[in-house]
């Protein structure tokens, strides 16, 4: 089956323009005035999203005519690499997937970006921060457009170095420049086994598009053979880098350094999300390795659970949203690892709203806060900041999963599939939905200790609380209608819904499209289906209660409680210990072995002594050929006539 | 009648001397004179072949010759003097500065 290829030129510009955006602001950034750059920032996106909208628009046409649901919209801009067989292009490509994603990170990076405009306001390096943030949108729309896993990669490694360049944004705190390195540092190690995955893909099927791959795959590998399973894993340890899974995810709560607009965008809404969106995209590969999949799926569901315990007890507010990220992130990964891969998509989408809507909620409170973090010093803000509280509850409600937001439905649909899915199971199902109650416990006590009671903070403090100005707080009223309204397009059939998100995608990945028909899902009743919602809205509201009683009627209670558990308590306060777990059993001997073995010896020894012998003996050559150089002219007389007389030779004989 | 291997054997002993007292003596006068021989060996082979084949370039090519190493006697005479003026010697093995 050919897929259908129509070519559109526009498309280069959707990730052309931020890039524009970025070199005009580097390079003439310091020179403009603010209001101008901030503009200029937010119309590179803006014209992003534009575009995105008319390809959307013209995609939705092309690929609605019956026959034709895989079409999808091209824009070959030249062959980037041409080596033997080795052959990628910079190429976009448009289909029903990376619609979904180009609208999304282009939307919500648009209103991050008018939101920024108040954030950085006063920030003296503004122009710095524009031109990183434009080019994060330039390289995260490459990763989600390219026709290529190459290109993609170029995406992959290019958002990560924004996202160090902007968690170190205020880099003169040591603090928080080491936080952008350990950020980088541990993608590394994930970025390591997607090339090595790249590296195989392209070994063993002679090719790095994602159509080629996808034809290629099924032929060339074995299902369920060991090959299968290395590129599936290699490719997924990728994907525990980028999207912050067990066990690389320690980077994540610190990468809290940076400004809060970044956290939103980088470490919430996009780029934490490239592993699930890669996963979706090559899911012709997860498909042919089940026990990949089950792997994906466990540390998915195990993240989410060990996160959201984590996050029960921080004090900072955005350290709660962080774990919460890591958290929401193991349920999309929990989804595709059961092989619900449309579902994981849809919590993306609905996750990429309340997410960003929580942090820069956040944001403001900070703002308000004059910089303040822990939510300990906060309460009673309320009434002070109404735009902020309404805005923020809403998008506590929706990640709680209470009906109708968008959250409930991405999440119930994760839940239901990872119960009925082929690939899942009850207990999948357990953990994820016990995690799904902690979500709600956090969230609420997050709400109620920023919102509610009485205001902690000092005097000095308190005095200067205030509201944030109309452009960021249009950005969260934007993005809580999203986050109310945007899971109407994938409303279950069970609650007499179309499931329309599922049946867009579904055309375009492999294991949803009926090849794969003996992994059709298990039958089970409507009223099972109806039974796991009412389950999951209860264990949401038995989240909001407990809550409640801890936070609102009885707040002595959750102290007695962390009185009477200390050893829980301290365990979950200082995140389980995994940092200097880490840091003994990963970064010392690292350390140690870099310091003592690769530096003491085969640095000083063996590389420099290589240096040094070049260097010595060319000396003594040298020296010896020095010696032929006498100084008697007789001598050179001598050599002068036996060369003669050699060459004599040669020529007579 | 002399035969052209005669002169080229006559012009081959006097190059022979020459290279020899070249690179035996210490005396630069000596080995300037010994230089002198070799070119002048080389006269000789040339005109030994003008005459053999009746033909006047190589003869033309011997004046040429002569008149190099008058210039080049004018020069290295020069020379010589200056060394000998500055080193009080004209011991060849005296000169040995020119080296590393």
């Amino acid at each position: 089956m050919e897929p259908l290829a129509e070519n559109y030129q526009l498309l280069r510009w959707i990730v052309l323009a931020p890039l524009a955006g970025s070199a005009a602001i580097a390079l003439f950034g310091h020179r403009l005035p603010r209001r101008l750059t901030g503009i200029l920032a937010c119309s590179a996106v803006g014209i992003s999203f534009l575009i995105g909208v008319a390809g959307f628009v013209k995609l939705k046409a092309l690929s609605g005519q019956p026959g034709r649901e895989t079409a999808f919209l091209a824009d070959t801009l030249y062959r980037w690499i041409s080596v033997g067989s080795l052959k990628v292009d910079a190429a976009f490509v448009l289909d029903r997937l990376s619609a979904v994603m180009v609208l999304v990170v282009s939307g919500v990076s648009f209103l991050i970006h008018v939101y920024s405009i108040g954030y950085m306001a006063h920030d003296k390096s503004y122009w710095r921060y524009f031109s990183y943030l434009n080019l994060f949108v330039f390289f995260m729309l490459l990763l989600v457009s390219a026709d290529n896993i190459g290109l993609m990669f170029v995406g992959w490694e290019g958002v990560g170095l924004c996202s160090y360049l902007l968690i170190g944004f205020w880099f003169e705190d040591m603090e928080k420049a080491t936080a952008g390195k350990k950020a980088f540092i541990v993608n590394r190690i994930g970025d390591f086994g997607f090339l090595l995955a790249i590296i195989l893909i392209f070994s063993n099927l002679g090719t790095l598009d994602f159509y080629g791959i996808a034809e290629q795959a099924p032929r060339v590998l074995v299902s369920g053979s060991a090959l299968a399973t290395a590129i599936a894993l290699l490719l997924f340890l990728g994907a525990t880098g980028k999207s912050a899974q067990i066990p690389l995810y320690v980077w994540l709560p610190d990468a809290m350094a940076g400004p809060t607009p970044v956290s939103a965008l980088i470490h919430a809404a996009t780029m934490v999300t490239a592993g699930v969106y890669m996963i979706v995209r090559l899911n012709v590969l997860y498909l042919l390795a089940p026990f990949a999949m089950g792997v994906v799926a466990s540390v998915g569901v195990l993240t989410a659970i060990y996160a959201a315990s984590i996050g029960l007890v921080q004090n900072d507010i955005k350290k709660v949203l962080a774990y919460s990220t890591i958290s929401q992130l193991g349920y999309m990964f929990l989804a595709v690892g059961v092989g619900a891969f449309s579902a994981g998509i849809f919590h993306l989408m609905t996750h990429a709203f309340f997410k960003a809507l929580l942090f820069l909620g956040a944001g403001c409170v900070i703002h308000s806060m004059s910089g303040d973090q822990d939510i300990r010093n906060m309460g009673g803000l309320r009434e002070k900041l109404p735009a902020t509280y309404w805005t923020f509850l809403i998008a506590t409600l929706t990640i709680a999963g209470i009906p109708p937001l968008s959250g409930f439905f991405s999440k119930d649909e994760i839940l239901w599939m990872a119960f009925s899915s082929a690939r899942g199971h009850w207990l999948l199902w357990f953990v994820a939905f016990a995690a799904a109650g902690l979500t709600a416990f956090y969230m609420f006590r997050l709400l109620f200790l920023t919102f509610f009671g009485t205001c902690r903070a000092e005097q000095k403090v308190q005095a200067h609380i205030h509201e944030s100005p109309p452009v960021m707080t249009v950005p969260l009223v934007v993005l809580a209608v999203l986050a109310v309204l945007g899971g109407f397009v994938g409303i279950p059939e069970a609650l007499g819904g179309g499931n329309n998100f599922h049946h867009w995608l579904s055309p375009v990945l492999a294991g949803e499209n009926g090849t794969l028909a003996s992994e059709a899902p298990r039958h089970y009743p409507h009223s099972v289906e109806y039974l796991l919602i009412v389950l999951s809205v209860a264990v949401a509201l038995c989240g909001y209660f407990t809550a409640r009683w801890f936070y609102i009627s009885k707040p002595e209670t959750a102290r007695s409680l962390a009185g009477r558990m200390p050893i829980t308590y301290q365990l979950l306060g200082n995140k389980y210990y995994i940092d200097e777990i880490y840091n003994i059993f990963i970064v010392q001997p690292v350390k140690l072995v870099s310091t003592y073995i690769l530096w003491k010896i085969f640095d000083q020894r063996v590389i420099d002594g290589l240096v040094n012998l070049t260097g010595r003996s060319v000396r003594v050559l040298g020296k010896l050929a020095a010696r032929l150089q006498t100084g008697y002219a007789q001598a050179y007389a001598v050599t002068f006539i036996l060369g003669v007389a050699l060459v004599l030779g040669a020529l007579l004989w | 009648m002399i035969e052209l291997e005669q002169l080229l054997i006559l012009s081959a002993i006097l190059f022979i001397i020459g290279v020899a007292g070249f690179i035996t003596r210490r005396n630069v006068i000596i080995m300037f004179m010994s230089v002198e021989l070799m070119l002048n060996a080389a006269n000789v082979a040339l005109v030994g072949f003008a005459y053999h084949f009746a033909r006047m370039e190589a003869q033309l090519i011997a004046l040429f010759v002569m008149a190099l190493a008058a210039a080049e006697v004018a020069v290295g005479l020069a020379i010589i003097v200056t060394v000998f003026r500055n080193k009080k010697t004209v011991n060849v093995d005296d000169l040995n500065i020119l080296k590393w």
